[in-house]
């Protein structure tokens, strides 16, 4: 039986963990700066890629849902143009087995 | 200063840090409240996988014999991977019984329930927005629904402690500053566990591994991996220089793949089920660019205060400790009545005195002696270890002598010269930062 363990995706480990999700998003991101940003490390480098390209405005989508406020994308963001907050009191990401 | 205070002590974030501050000041009397944002109490907290005795007894006492630990802790293994296997080192006793392995969401219901009964007022589920600061003091917090006054707030909101930044207490850290880390916790019965790690099958016993080494084609990064045995789960997870991920553009995630497809891993967790993936930012700051511990009214410790020695794998320790010398020095304070940052600089003084300033100053520049030689502690040495031992266990034939003499040579001509003087310098240098540490 190989099953579970095989988890390879970012997308498929996301489905394990539970969150208790936000009316609104706590990452704000400045469209402006991003559009002048050439590398975009956030695409990459996020461990729950909340950051994706629209393939069509080329803006920065925030799926802020999967969010494991890690903090790192408030670090390494070139621009700075990520105003980084916790969720609201009692929202977010839920680890019970960490 | 006409302040309607409503306690005596306002402590941001229950984890290790700000739980042992509000038990050090509710053990005096005195009222304190401990806030944190989460609604499940460590439901926001993630770490290698266990904790200390030492620290742990310091604050609890004779309680901590009712920790729900899941196993003790007591064979410790270190492994230099390299692309097809590894060397490795393992250091066990099984009279020891010093490291704890348990589930932060545990620990941490277990911390809480223990300082309630010490008199702690907890309020979960309450994010802290902004400080409220008075005439150059801070004297109290901003919830999303109300306002808690106190002549001294303690700061334990964790690595990210963006409170810390709005008292511009600390520099911004970079991406060099700190550690990205991810985890999978993997279910597996009791039973194989036990059969996997050679682990009797009364919980008093376990296994840490830690792996360096790196993924093959990956330059200049240095990583670490960690494992713990629990009783019926494995915690796998790695942690890598932000900068170097993102100057690789790599996910933490690869490297976590990476691991889980090792020939030395792949058979420990074979068969296994992801119950959670997590993630989490370690800080390395360290001694160099602590920030500025207290100011009028505050006091930073654990985590949001940088107080980690990576190279140790210590953490909570510190934040347990650091926590009850907060917890002290804010009842100095509320006994003098004085809550300046002059007074309360006396906080800096008891860490002096502890082993936590004395450790970071010692390593304070070893973080950055070990990751200036990444390539070689990371790609050069597993390799070469892995070519010593296979002169040392293959019976090929061929003259010992010969092998042995090429073996030592190709430390010269593998790379160039400087490359091996200057990792024989860091060593060096490392070994006289320890000697002459405090």
């Amino acid at each position: 039986m190989e099953n579970d363990v095989n988890k390879k995706s970012i997308q498929d480990k996301l489905a394990t963990i539970k969150y208790n999700c936000d009316s609104k998003t706590h990452l704000i991101v400045d469209q402006k700066k991003c559009a002048k940003c050439k590398d975009k490390p956030c695409l990459a480098i996020c461990p729950a890629k909340v950051y994706s390209e629209d393939e069509n405005t080329k803006e920065i989508v925030v799926q802020y849902e999967n969010c494991l406020e890690c903090g790192a994308c408030r670090l390494f963001c070139p621009k700075g143009a990520i105003d980084w907050n916790y969720p609201s009191s009692g929202c977010g990401v839920i680890f019970k087995n960490s | 200063m006409d302040i309607n205070y409503n306690c005596d002590v306002i402590v941001v974030g229950a984890g290790p840090c700000g739980v042992s501050a509000a038990i050090e000041v509710a053990c005096a009397g005195k009222k304190v409240v401990l806030l944190d944002r989460a609604k499940y109490i460590g439901s926001k907290n993630m770490y290698g996988g266990a904790i200390y005795k030492t620290a742990l007894k310091d604050v609890f006492g004779d309680d901590i014999e009712t920790l729900p630990y899941e196993r003790i802790i007591n064979s410790h293994s270190w492994a230099f991977l390299n692309d097809t296997g590894s060397v490795s080192l393992t250091y066990q006793d099984d009279e020891k019984s010093e490291a704890y392995a348990i589930k932060r969401f545990n620990l941490e219901k277990w911390m809480i329930e223990l300082a309630k009964k010490k008199g702690v007022y907890f309020a979960p589920n309450t994010l802290v927005r902004n400080l409220v600061q008075k005439d150059g003091y801070v004297v109290g917090v901003e919830t999303e629904l109300e306002k808690y006054c106190a002549p001294i707030v303690i700061l334990a909101d964790g690595v990210n402690s963006l409170l810390a930044k709005e008292l511009n207490l600390r520099e911004k850290y970079q991406p060099k500053d700190v550690i990205l880390s991810a985890k999978e916790t993997i279910k597996l019965d009791k039973k194989t566990i036990e059969e996997r790690f050679n682990l009797k099958d009364d919980l008093t016993n376990g296994v840490t591994k830690m792996y360096l080494g790196n993924p093959v084609g990956v330059k200049n990064i240095f990583m670490m991996g960690f494992l713990y045995t629990f009783k019926d789960t494995i915690m796998l997870g790695v942690g890598a220089n932000l900068a170097d991920l993102v100057e690789n553009k790599l996910n933490i995630n690869d490297l976590l793949e990476y691991l889980k497809n090792h020939n030395d891993i792949k058979p420990l967790i074979k068969n296994g089920q992801t119950l959670e993936y997590s993630a989490h930012l370690i800080p390395e700051t360290g001694y160099n660019k602590m920030p500025k511990l207290t100011g009028n009214g505050v006091i930073i410790a654990g985590d949001a205060a940088g107080f980690i020695n990576s190279v140790h794998f210590e953490g909570t320790n510190y934040a347990l400790i650091s926590g009850k010398l907060a917890g002290k020095t804010a009842l100095g304070a509320l006994d003098n009545n004085n809550f300046s940052q002059g007074y309360l600089s006396l906080y800096k003084k008891e860490l002096d005195k502890s082993f936590i300033l004395k450790d970071l100053y010692t390593y304070r520049n070893i973080i950055d002696r070990l990751y200036n030689r990444r390539g070689s502690i990371m790609n050069y040495y597993p390799y070469k270890m892995k070519q010593f031992f296979e002169i040392i266990t293959s019976a090929n034939c061929k003259s010992k002598s010969v092998q042995f003499r090429d073996y030592f040579l190709s430390f010269m001509k593998d790379r160039n010269l400087k490359e091996l003087i200057k990792d024989v310098f860091m060593a060096f240098k490392c070994v006289l930062d320890v000697f002459f540490g405090r």
